[in-house]
């Protein structure tokens, strides 16, 4: 097989990049900084964000996130007391999701290219074993050393051994969710190796001593004025909010860091089985720099990263940019396929590829939540999700946020007793379905989970109970009769005009919002001989040819279910 | 033609107007409504939170009632759907999901029966008031029922329709969601309450009485006058005021 030249470096030697990067921060960075709210901008901004301001640490403090409640709920009822959090938070996605959508809707085949991608993830899934193992030759004929790491564990100790063994002190990292995942960060501080992260949102959480609270977008949960404060204690000096001038001071402060890094690290979007190469899409050019400054690259990806060829990478490079931001292509779409060679202008002396499992194999023959490994990490669920929408990435409690976190988590650490409480906030309206790009059933797998708890049976008692009580009495008419009668007299001690509206009791989380009907005085079972008698008596003959189409879609109903039957079997 | 009503247990025990209003549409067009008595809830409460042997249990219940029925008539695309998770519920029970299958391929929510089997979109109603139309969600997005509300609510003369922001977003029901997470929910109410106020409609149309029931609670809450009617009241009263 031969080995493709979209060797690092061949086309964008280190100053256009430096070049690019000046003008991609000017004009994309800014659009996907944060969330920024235009209607805070009135003046109130840096004077009423003190208390960001008390949780400013230096980037070389970033803790694990520890200090957070453990329900869903209490967290949930952080963020949604968080009025600057779910303004910033609602900006950026509905600017997200309106650029989605029409970069779906001006491809003019959209519907196709998702099929598409969904075919080549699920076959490259299916056949993940040939196509790891393909990539993990080629990418070793390339000179790169791949690893494989079973475990969280097994991946942090593997990237601290490669950093002691070249003696760094410094690591540049672009934006990369695995890392987020192994808490790597922390673990090279333990060894007092300084960990920079040189994405923009990324820099902030870092400096904030934060999570990323969205897969795409780290920072969403932040207004300017939140980041200039954040970005002045950085710089010891008041930096106006002003997008342009904050990205220019990172940009900046970063590139002393890009020239003294002893290692570049990064995710990886997509690897190419075919050539073992990996590709990187961004928009700031920190991940170009970290993939050719330092003299030893570490990637780290997900085991499902694989795609088979780089024609598969074209319908992949369709769909991510475009489900993630709405943007066409990303500014800059990097393949790398090795260590620097002799011809090359610049890149790593060594490249280390580590492949990490950590639970995405204990999906692999799970029907109900293989599919999940099919995911491409756009974000598109989460910028479609209204309850994310409402509470933002933190309240999610994993690295993974939204509705393809609250399958991923659980589903990755296998303990879905511990963890679904999260499958619980979803309305399971199914956005993120429609919104996936590769038509992920993630509000099914939602089902699954609470499902398997029960089954677990870990589900909660009363609720267990109430189940029993509901499918007793909804499982037979009479019964169901004899309940509505109940109720109806019942309701007369708490109703008032025609509404039920204490907020006491099992009604408190529902009335705190909302009144409650009352049951109608004659249900329908008890209106209808009466109402049939009437009906009847007035009936008209309906119309021949209404007759003959309600025939014809009798017989196609028959027949559609009688083929599904045999397809079945 | 056996046509069946299949009522869901919110129009049973709340909204009984909601099935008399579909009964009287179909009547006029000649259809001779059935409303097999042993019919129940179609488990999706049970089935939703995991509890997927008590939603077999009830599921059950709806199998029989409806299975010499021709066609079945909902007034909930939620519920619709719902029969659309049996063939998977009765997967160890091949006889019982053989019935599933036929269920679900017979059963519709009332717009697409209208419109998709009866082929009616002009029911000759007059409605001269500003309203708007929120798609819930299992509808819109599972059944894929977009066009046929439309229709029928252009059909309607003097009716003016005003488009509702962040129409498909989720209005927070959800079923035991809103108990459970009741602040989340809350929150998603609150807003979807809040774009209707923004359109200045008189009234709020929709296809699921659970999704109207939830939001029609946080706008009394609120002391907003909007009126809240599911489309099939809103045709009737058309016609017989019309
Ligand atoms: S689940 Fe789908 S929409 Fe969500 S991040 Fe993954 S690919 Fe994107």
């Amino acid at each position: 097989m031969s080995v493709r030249t979209e060797q690092k470096g061949t086309n964008a030697p280190a100053s256009t990049t430096a070049e690019s990067l000046d003008r991609a921060a000017g004009r994309q960075i800014t659009d996907f900084l944060a969330g920024d709210d235009i209607a805070a901008g009135t003046g109130t901004g840096v004077a009423e964000h003190g208390r960001s301001g008390e949780k400013v640490r230096k980037a070389s403090a970033h803790p694990r996130p520890s200090a957070q409640p453990d329900t869903v709920r209490e967290r949930a009822g952080l963020a949604l007391n968080d009025e600057f959090l779910r303004k910033a938070v609602k900006f950026t996605t509905e600017r997200l999701r309106n650029g989605k959508l029409e970069a779906s809707e001006s491809h003019g085949n959209w519907d196709i290219w998702r099929e598409q991608g969904r075919q080549i993830r699920l076959h490259t899934i299916a056949h993940l074993d040939y196509y790891l193992n393909l990539f993990a030759d080629n990418a070793r004929l390339n000179g790169v050393h791949v690893h494989f790491a079973a475990t969280a564990e097994e991946a942090v100790s593997l990237s601290l051994a490669i950093a002691e063994s070249v003696g760094a002190r410094t690591v540049v990292k672009s934006k990369s969710m695995v890392t987020e995942e192994l808490h790597l960060n922390h673990a090279l501080e333990s060894i007092d190796v300084e960990a920079i992260e040189t994405d923009l949102g990324e820099y902030i959480i870092q400096l904030a001593g934060e999570t990323p609270s969205h897969i795409i977008i780290p920072a969403i949960h932040k207004n300017r004025y939140q980041i200039a404060e954040l970005l002045s204690a950085d710089a010891g000096e008041t930096l106006s909010p002003d997008t342009t001038i904050l990205a220019g001071y990172v940009r900046r402060k970063l590139r002393e860091k890009f020239l003294e890094a002893d290692i570049g690290m990064t995710g990886c979007n997509f690897a190419i089985a075919e050539t073992g190469s990996m590709v990187l899409f961004e928009n700031e050019g920190n991940a170009r720099m970290v993939t050719t400054v330092p003299k030893t690259q570490i990637t780290l990806m997900g085991m499902e990263r694989i795609i088979p060829s780089w024609e598969d990478l074209e319908v992949m490079a369709t769909l991510l940019p475009r489900s993630a931001t709405g943007q066409r292509l990303t500014v800059y779409m990097s393949g790398i396929s090795g260590p620097r060679r002799e011809s090359d202008a610049d890149g790593p002396e060594e490249m280390h590829i580590i492949i990490l499992d950590n639970g995405r194999s204990n999906q692999l023959g799970d029907p109900e939540f293989q599919e999940l490994l099919n995911c491409i990490r756009c974000g598109a669920c989460l910028n479609a999700c209204p309850v994310y929408r409402h509470i933002g990435g933190h309240a999610y409690g994993g690295t993974y946020s939204g509705p393809i976190g609250a399958v991923l988590t659980p589903a990755l650490k296998s303990n879905v007793a511990e963890w679904d409480d999260i499958a619980s906030a979803s309305s399971l309206c199914g956005a993120c379905y429609e919104a996936c790009p590769v038509k992920i059933p993630l509000h099914d797998m939602l089902v699954s989970l609470r499902r398997r708890k029960v089954e677990a049976g870990r589900g909660n008692p009363l609720e267990t109970i109430g189940m029993k009580g509901f499918s007793t009495v909804a499982g037979n008419a009479k019964l169901m009769g004899v309940a509505l009668k109940m109720g109806r007299i019942g309701q007369r001690l708490i109703a008032r005009k025609g509404v039920i509206s204490t907020r006491i009791g099992p009604l408190k989380g529902w009335n705190t919002y909302r009144v409650t009907p009352t049951l109608a005085e004659q249900p329908f079972r008890e209106r209808w001989a009466t109402l049939e008698e009437e009906l009847s008596a007035g009936l008209r003959e309906m119309n021949p040819a209404m007759k003959r189409r309600m025939e014809e879609k009798a017989r196609e109903s028959r027949e559609a279910a009688q083929r599904k039957g045999d397809g079945g079997h | 033609m056996k046509v069946s009503v299949f009522i869901t247990c919110l129009s049973d025990a709340i909204y009984p107007r909601v099935g008399e209003a579909m009964a009287r549409i179909l009547a006029r067009q000649g259809v001779r409504l059935e409303f097999p008595k042993v019919q129940t809830c179609c488990g999706q409460p049970a089935y939703n939170s995991g509890y997927w042997d008590d939603a077999r249990k009830t599921a059950r219940t709806i199998l029989s009632a409806f299975q010499d029925s021709d066609f079945v008539v909902s007034p909930s695309g939620s519920c619709t759907y719902m029969i659309h998770h049996y063939e998977e519920l009765f997967k160890d029970e091949p006889e019982l999901q053989r019935q599933a299958r036929e269920l679900q391929a017979k059963t519709y929510e009332f717009t697409q029966f209208l419109v998709q089997v009866l082929g009616v979109t002009d029911l000759g109603a007059h409605f001269p008031h500003k309203v708007t139309y929120h798609p819930s969600c299992h509808g819109s997005r599972l059944l894929g029922i977009k066009e046929e509300p439309m229709q029928l609510l252009r059909g309607v003369e003097g009716l003016q329709l005003v488009p509702l922001p962040f129409a498909d977003d989720c209005c927070g029901f959800g079923g035991t969601f809103a108990v459970k997470m009741a602040d989340i929910s809350g929150a998603m109410v609150t807003e979807k309450a809040d774009h209707i106020k923004e359109t200045e409609a008189e009234v709020l149309v929709g296809l699921d009485m659970a999704c109207l029931m939830n939001i029609a609670g946080n706008l009394r809450r609120r002391g907003e006058p909007v009126r809240v009617m599911h489309l099939a009241e809103l045709l009737e009263e058309g016609v017989k005021v019309g």
